[in-house]
């Protein structure tokens, strides 16, 4: 496709929805470097990346996002829009209030990458842990009642001689008692 | 202004009366000066205590990290640089904090980064009330960006008296840390040769003993939040200085362009995002920050990537001088033969002829100056260093006469000193 000089091939290909109007440019390398698009190496610019993973991203989403209404962060008020035109965000806030949008574009500028690996903080290690030794203890205290009231519904099948049900109840008692065992932390073998 | 964080160093006063230094021209850099319509790229000489200069006897000469010419490689790679961008928890963004949270930010930083034993030494520089030709110093040496000098973010809005500032380890000036740039921390590790690896331990560091006085802005799944998405995750930018004068020559330096962008990588300028690359340096770095950690990013360049460049631009050299040695020997000489007697120079001038005698050096068709006087050199030729050694307030045409009397004899100094070197062969590497 040619660039719209009409003298070379269109290396950069936008498109920009607005308010569900659709149009779109193709560009040459220079036209896109006059456009800001791309930088002097050739490369795009951060803000020609975000422009065009936005364009990209908006040109695949383009009913859902002529219905719903510009994003605003309730923290520091930096609305979608506005990100879009500058390519900048306003405070952490915004990576949650915009995590819909902007899912896909990170995924397109990181090549791939959703998710952060490598370095964190010590509190936020710190806090991780934390939240791990909660749901852990959560987890133990949900089957600690699963197992009592296995326990007691086997008393009962016992006592009024349902020994069918009781052997049943047994076998999962076993079950969940060969997982506990099985689980590094599981605490000594008081259930055991 | 600049506060050395041991007592007894070279220190503040640049902005006391009286304190103009030599050459200085009644009262342009006094204070209350600050702020005013003078352009980034300084027209006005400093007075005689710059940080930089003043606590760094040899700034004129040697001294900066990246230009110091050693380390793995320095035949090819000039310095590696890792740069993390991290933000305070709390606090909006740049782009949208006030000036109070601004100015906020910048004293609880500059507070915690002086007091977190960093570095050794750490002097610290207000940009908003230092001159114009203070800042276009530190951003010649490139301890400060292009944004971080004129005050802006990228996109466009501020101006020189946003509340800004740096701290630089001295003498080394391995580390700077800017503060309120487009993140509110950018901490920037330098290392001379191809050494991302010792850089990146070197900014961990820093970057742990920071996170012991402040909490950055952390989110589990995007990693270190910041300002431009572009960053966001481990918020690691690795960015090594190449110079590839024979692929230069060859004109085989858009195929490492094209190369590196199809692997993501961004081959940029002198200085960075934006600029050209005179004298045929180039800066290859990474695109990408989340969903790889800083050490696997670290790896692929140094590892993989930038080996692969510098064996590319020394076979290309190796083939110069097996097949067209005459034509190397004559650019290497005539540009020699310039340097020594033109009396008129422009920067980018300079640095083209500089990267063509570096070339004649490092290949060995050339043996009578050195690398490490060509490479002082491309620090001294940059206009507002050239100005700070001259201690002259200089129009630019002014400037290129006085260049060319500066290389002339810097040159001939290095003739005289190479040829007093008993038995010193060719300097194969820098």
């Amino acid at each position: 496709m040619m660039c719209e000089c009409g003298e070379h091939e269109a290396v950069i290909h936008e498109t920009v929805i607005v308010n569900g109007v659709h149009t779109e440019r193709h560009l040459c390398e220079s036209c896109a470097r006059r456009a800001g698009l791309l930088g002097g190496s050739g490369t795009l610019t951060p803000a020609g990346a975000i422009a065009a993973a936005v364009a990209s991203h908006a040109s695949t989403t383009t009913t859902a996002r002529a219905s719903a209404p510009a994003g605003v962060c309730p923290s520091c008020g930096t609305t979608f829009a506005e990100f879009k035109q500058h390519g900048l965000l306003g405070c952490a806030g915004c990576y949650a209030a915009f995590s819909r949008q902007l899912g896909p574009l990170l995924e397109r500028a990181h090549e791939g990458g959703t998710h952060h690996v490598g370095k964190a903080p010590t509190h936020a290690i710190d806090a991780e842990k934390r939240q791990h030794a909660e749901d852990r203890r959560r987890e133990r205290a949900v089957r600690q009642e699963k197992l009592e009231s296995l326990r007691r519904d086997l008393d009962r099948a016992v006592r009024e001689e349902h020994y069918e049900k009781a052997a049943s109840i047994r076998d999962e008692l076993r079950r969940m008692q060969s997982g506990d065992a099985n689980e590094p932390s599981a605490g000594g073998g008081r259930d055991a | 202004m600049h506060e050395p964080t041991r007592p007894g160093s070279n220190g503040p006063g640049s902005n006391g009366p009286g304190s103009n230094g030599p050459g200085s021209n009644g009262g342009s850099n006094g204070p209350g000066n600050e702020g005013d319509a003078r352009p980034a790229d300084a027209q006005s000489p400093h007075p005689a205590t710059s940080p930089i200069q003043s606590t760094h006897p040899r700034a004129q000469d040697l001294g900066t990290e990246w230009l110091r010419g050693t380390g793995p490689d320095c035949d090819v790679v000039m310095s590696s640089r890792v740069r993390l961008a991290r933000n305070l928890a709390g606090y909006p963004f740049m782009p949208k904090a006030t000036r109070s949270e601004r100015q906020e930010v910048l004293a609880a930083s500059k507070a915690r980064i002086l007091t977190a034993g960093v570095a050794e030494r750490v002097i610290w520089i207000d940009l908003h009330t230092s001159n114009a030709m203070e800042r276009s110093l530190l951003f010649e040496r490139h301890l400060i960006s292009r944004n971080h000098l004129r005050g802006k973010l990228s996109s466009g809005t501020g101006g020189t008296d946003e509340p800004r500032g740096v701290a630089i380890s001295i003498p080394d000036e391995r580390l700077s840390i800017m503060v309120n740039e487009e993140d509110h921390l950018r901490i920037q590790v330098m290392r001379s040769g191809l050494a991302l690896d010792a850089a990146i331990d070197d900014a961990m560091r820093i970057d742990d003993a920071i996170e012991q006085k402040v909490e950055y802005a952390f989110d589990p799944r995007f990693g270190y939040l910041t300002a431009c998405p572009t960053n966001v995750g481990s918020g690691a930018r690795f960015s090594v200085m190449v110079h590839l004068p024979a692929l230069a020559m060859t004109g085989e330096v858009e195929k490492v362009r094209k190369a590196c962008a199809d692997m993501n990588l961004a081959v940029r300028g002198f200085y960075g995002e934006g600029s050209e690359a005179i004298g045929d340096f180039y800066q290859i770095s990474n695109q990408t920050t989340l969903g790889r950690s800083e050490r696997e990013l670290m790896s692929l360049l140094q590892m993989d990537i930038v080996p692969r460049v510098v064996a590319y631009e020394r076979a290309s050299r190796e083939q110069l001088v097996s097949k067209r040695r005459e034509t190397l020997e004559d650019q290497a000489h005539r540009a020699l033969g310039v340097l020594s007697h033109a009396r008129l120079l422009g920067t980018d001038e300079a640095m083209t002829l500089l990267s063509h005698l570096r070339l004649g050096v490092v290949a060995g068709v050339v043996d009578a100056v050195d690398a490490r006087a060509i490479s002082n050199l491309v620090l001294l030729v940059q206009p507002a260093h050239l100005q700070r050694v001259l201690a002259k307030d200089l129009d630019q045409q002014a400037r290129r006469g006085a260049r060319a009397e500066l290389v002339r004899g810097k040159i001939e100094q290095a003739i005289k000193r190479v040829a007093g070197q008993d038995g010193a062969g060719p300097t194969r590497r820098m």
